[in-house]
């Protein structure tokens, strides 16, 4: 399995790259276009606008719906724009949103957010592409059985490891910590990142280790000097992967750490769902589009970077 | 490959460095995914409650679980929500695929905008959805509000088809990805083969059908698995949406476990369940291994 997959995340990854940088793809394949208003066009084009509408509905009901006050909400319909703006259900989100005694909003979420996804970008991202680098030019004995096992492992259901890893994190004293959630973001992201950075240093001409190798480069100037400066796309890609990834976390993020230390999606999911209080829907949309900002900024920044990102990380699952 | 230092004694120090390198990934791979799987299922065959014992009661929690209403529920769940998603998803992702194979203009914006809901978590999904599906302000109401007063969609409210609600919403968040790998496949199409079927005069629906599909048969694999593998996990969206409810109605096993493991403080059934669905991963992955393996060495 490993072997297949070892396979197939590259092909993806090129997959789904561009189709004009890929050069070994041919473009769309459809005949040429005659008349702009042929049956054939208006089918294609009414299919596509009708289904793009139902994609973007949703986003532009939690923009208009976070900007009116309740009692439009209340009498109004929610596709409707706004008839008055209002940008007080952004700043009540931000920071006046209660999750159970605390009034302090999802600001307190967000900087633990921040907090988690910058160390655990860059530590997992570190750990993962010198192991990779091991594992493509370095290889020693029981390297590929410990590499399969991973793989492997990227299929076992998160499930199955919550509570032993609950232990772990107990015993090395971290358990409801941002570190310890650091930690195991770590882990999860190891099976996919490992292999992202082995498949593409194995890319790279082997000429260039050996005339390293030659020169009297070891481990670590090899890594930092020749391997790591030819490997900034394939960082980007991951960072993409990572930021998101982690960001969009909740299951981890509950059971690993305490009302204190909640990431911002575990405290949204508190404050929309709460049971007790009048419901506030601006408030709660305002909320959730904040939770949502951070992933849709790196989207449409990213742009076809994301791309690739997401089918590295599809192949986790 | 493999460089040797002829220089030092022993076989444990050669290649340091790459060890030094390795031991994060041999720590998680060994006691985390192999220590971590095993010790979840020994301790499924114990009565564990509030912390890990290892006093030994067989199969007692394998027979509750499967006597428990709630776990049918979950399983049932998942069934309905892992075909029809897999259907949806595959069905919808090469259509649109499809679509926009069609040298059409805009393609990039298309694209974006079918994919931007991947970048969103399954809690800010969960949440649009719930409020798009409010029956007291979302759908419902406006088509009322329209004129059709007796107009009822209610998913999220009604316990026979809220799992129908968790679909749409997963499916929104989803396709758009399916819909890039797909694209990515037909784009891996030889352009030959297009021009061939046009000169025999083969319709286009039938190429599509009749070869292009079949052509694209290792792609299809992949998304299969992905897609698989990501309804086994399904836990957010439904936390989200409706926190299992009503009542009971949206459980899904991912969910039972959780509940059972950290607010229930009945560690054993959680451990039981967690142990069934990994027994349901394997026992997907397991013969598309063996059928992806086979066929690789019969072939070389």
């Amino acid at each position: 399995m490993a072997e297949h997959l070892l396979r197939t995340a590259p092909d993806l990854v090129a997959m789904a790259a561009p189709s004009g940088s890929a050069g070994a793809f041919s473009g769309p394949h459809g005949p040429r276009p005659r008349h702009a208003f042929s049956r054939r066009n208006i089918f294609i084009y009414g299919t596509l606008a009708l289904v793009a509408v139902y994609y973007l509905l949703p986003l532009y009901v939690m923009v208009v719906t976070s900007l009116k006050g309740m009692p439009e909400i209340r009498l109004g319909n929610i596709f409707s724009p706004p008839v008055e703006i209002t940008f007080e259900p952004w700043v009540k989100a931000w920071s006046q949103a209660c999750t159970g005694l605390n009034c302090d909003g999802l600001s307190r979420g967000f900087w633990n957010s921040v907090r988690i996804t910058v160390p655990s970008v860059f530590l997992s991202i570190a750990i993962a592409s010198v192991n990779g680098y091991a594992l493509a030019n370095w290889r020693f004995k029981g390297s590929e059985v410990f590499f399969t096992i991973l793989i492997v492992g990227a299929f076992i259901p998160y499930q199955v490891m919550l509570y032993p890893i609950v232990i772990v994190l107990r015993e090395i004293g971290l358990y409801g910590s941002l570190w310890g959630l650091v930690l195991v973001h770590c882990i999860f992201g190891m099976p996919i990142l490992t292999l992202l950075f082995r498949n593409y240093f194995a890319s790279l001409p082997e000429e260039l280790f050996k005339a390293a190798r030659v020169d009297g480069a070891g481990f670590w100037t090899i890594y930092l000097r020749i391997m790591l400066p030819m490997a900034l796309p394939i960082f980007v890609v991951a960072i993409i992967l990572q930021v998101t990834g982690i960001w969009n976390d909740f299951l981890f993020g509950v059971v690993y750490t305490k009302p204190d230390t909640y990431p911002m999606t575990v405290q949204l999911n508190n404050i929309v769902n709460a049971v007790q209080g009048v419901k506030e829907y601006n408030v709660n949309m305002a909320a959730t589009l904040l939770t949502g900002l951070v992933p849709l900024v790196v989207y449409f920044i990213s742009g076809k970077l994301f791309v690739r990102g997401i089918a590295a990380g599809a192949v986790k699952g | 490959m493999t460089p040797t230092d002829a220089g030092r004694p022993s076989r444990l120090f050669r290649n340091l460095n790459a060890k030094i390198a390795s031991i994060p990934m041999v720590l998680t791979a060994l006691v985390i995914f192999v220590g971590g799987t095993a010790w979840t299922v020994v301790y499924s065959f114990t009565n564990s409650k509030l912390l890990p014992r290892l006093s030994f009661v067989g199969t007692t929690q394998y027979e509750r679980l499967w006597a428990a209403p709630r776990w049918h529920m979950a399983v049932e769940n998942l069934a309905v929500y892992g075909v029809l998603s897999l259907v949806f998803s595959l069905a919808i992702g090469f259509l649109l695929a499809a679509l926009m194979d069609q040298k059409i203009r805009f393609e990039d914006t298309f694209r974006t905008i079918f994919l931007y809901p991947f970048a969103l978590s399954f809690i800010v999904t969960g949440l649009v959805w719930q409020w798009l599906l409010n029956p007291d302000f979302g759908i419902q109401q406006v088509v009322r509000n329209l004129g059709w007063e007796s107009f009822t969609f209610d998913p999220l409210y009604n316990a026979d088809i809220v799992i129908y609600g968790i679909l749409i919403a997963g499916l929104w968040q989803g396709t758009g990805l399916i819909m890039c790998l797909m694209l990515a496949g037909l784009r891996g199409i030889d352009v030959e083969i297009w021009k061939a079927a046009r000169v025999d005069g083969i319709p286009t629906w039938k190429t599509y059908l009749f070869i292009v599909i079949p052509m694209m048969r290792p792609v299809f694999v992949t998304t299969l698995v992905i897609i698989a593998s990501g309804i086994v996990k399904v836990y957010d969206l439904v936390v989200a949406q409706t926190s299992g409810g009503p009542g009971i109605a949206s459980e899904v096993p991912a969910k039972y476990v959780y509940d059972y493991m950290f607010l229930a403080q009945n560690l054993g059934q959680g451990f039981a369940a967690s142990t069934m669905m990994l027994l349901s991963v394997v026992i997907v992955i397991v013969p598309w291994a063996y059928l992806e393996f086979g066929r690789r060495r019969r072939h070389g």
